[in-house]
């Protein structure tokens, strides 16, 4: 009677620790691997329609439709160009961004806080690539969360503007690190604020030293040269 | 970050992987995520506990592996692990600021443990 009993005790006890214990699945997989596949099927077509794509990001604030409006209308004629933009609410930006008979295609995104692959695969078949050279991604303004999406662009320009404050690229590490180019904004305000732009320019080169950086002011019109120049680049 | 979207994402992974495996629950999800990730760990548990109900992985157990940043100077060609919270990556060697991240951005499912 007692053996009876010690054994059926000692098999309840197993089958409890075999339901525990489980069997381990490997997976290996990025949370971000379909944006992934998105990102590269966009950035074939792109390509193989020979458009340059740029993602242009920063707080929002910075400038970015700022200064595209005036890139919009001082290239016009030298590049055939377009831009999608992102925001939660509103297509004021489009709207501001119809100059020079550029393209511009909205993407509200409702309550996403970036732009995914996905969502511009979508804007992409509103747009005649086949009949442009350059394409400006507007993304969504935020310095977190778009860090980690790839969209499918050939470049990343990061912004910030001096009203932001010298040491923004130390708290927004991973921004700064996946840019190709950063642009200071706002430079006509450099010495109203007592901006200061040596610190700047060291903190960007501790935490980005693979950036250039430009300085640059779409109302004064100070730097953007320099600005048209990286643009009328091949790659990069 | 909007770790309750990542969640509900890295959910869709897990089950879709246990669904395949013939699996009736999930009891822990394995994640690797990178010091540079921009992942908040008390966002991501609470996120967790909130996108699992109703899922495979209700009963689930939470396992984060934090991937801490290592860089690659390519003056220098050594890595180095990065203990500067700003992501500054100074080169141990020559002390120039390295841009390469070998490690330290992932949000990966790692594994999974099932019944």
């Amino acid at each position: 009677m007692a053996d009876v009993k010690e054994v059926a005790i000692g098999l309840s006890v197993l089958a409890e620790n075999a339901q525990e214990r489980g069997r381990r699945i490997h997976v290996e997989k990025g949370v971000m691997a379909l944006n992934d596949q998105y990102a590269a099927a966009n950035r074939q077509r792109l390509e193989q329609a020979g458009v340059r794509a740029i993602n242009v990001l920063s707080s929002p604030g910075s400038g970015k439709t700022t200064l595209l409006a005036r890139t919009l209308q001082e290239l016009k004629g030298q590049r055939r160009m377009a831009v999608i933009v992102g925001d939660l609410a509103t297509d004021n930006d489009a709207q501001r961004l119809q100059v020079g008979g550029a393209t511009a295609v909205q993407i509200q995104t409702g309550t996403f806080c970036h732009l995914e692959a996905a969502m511009v695969s979508r804007a992409l078949d509103a747009l005649e690539l086949a009949e442009l050279d350059l394409l400006f991604i507007e993304n969504v303004g935020n310095l977190v969360c778009p860090a980690a999406y790839d969209l499918g662009e050939n470049s990343r320009v990061v912004l910030f503007s001096t009203t932001e404050g010298e040491d923004k690229p130390l708290k927004y590490p991973r921004m700064f690190k996946s840019a190709d180019l950063v642009l200071i904004t706002k430079s006509d305000l450099t010495e109203v604020l007592g901006f200061d732009r040596a610190l700047a320019l060291e903190n960007l080169r501790q935490v980005a030293p693979q950036a250039p950086v430009l300085e640059v002011s779409a109302r004064s019109g100070e730097g953007l040269e320099g600005w048209y120049r990286y643009l009328q680049q091949p790659t990069g | 970050m909007h770790e309750l979207g990542l969640m509900q994402s890295v959910l869709e992974i897990a089950e879709d992987y246990a669904r395949r495996e013939g699996a009736r629950a999930i009891r822990e999800i394995g994640l690797r995520v990178g010091a540079l990730s921009g992942v908040e760990p008390a966002a991501l548990e609470f996120a967790f506990e909130a996108a699992k109900q109703g899922t495979l992985a209700e009963q689930a157990r939470l396992a984060v592996q934090w991937v801490p940043l290592v860089a690659f100077c390519e003056a220098c060609t050594v890595e180095f692990a990065v203990d500067s919270p700003f992501g500054i990556a100074l080169c141990p060697l020559c002390d120039e600021p390295a841009a390469a991240l070998k490690r330290g951005q992932e949000l990966e499912v790692e594994y999974l443990e099932v019944v």
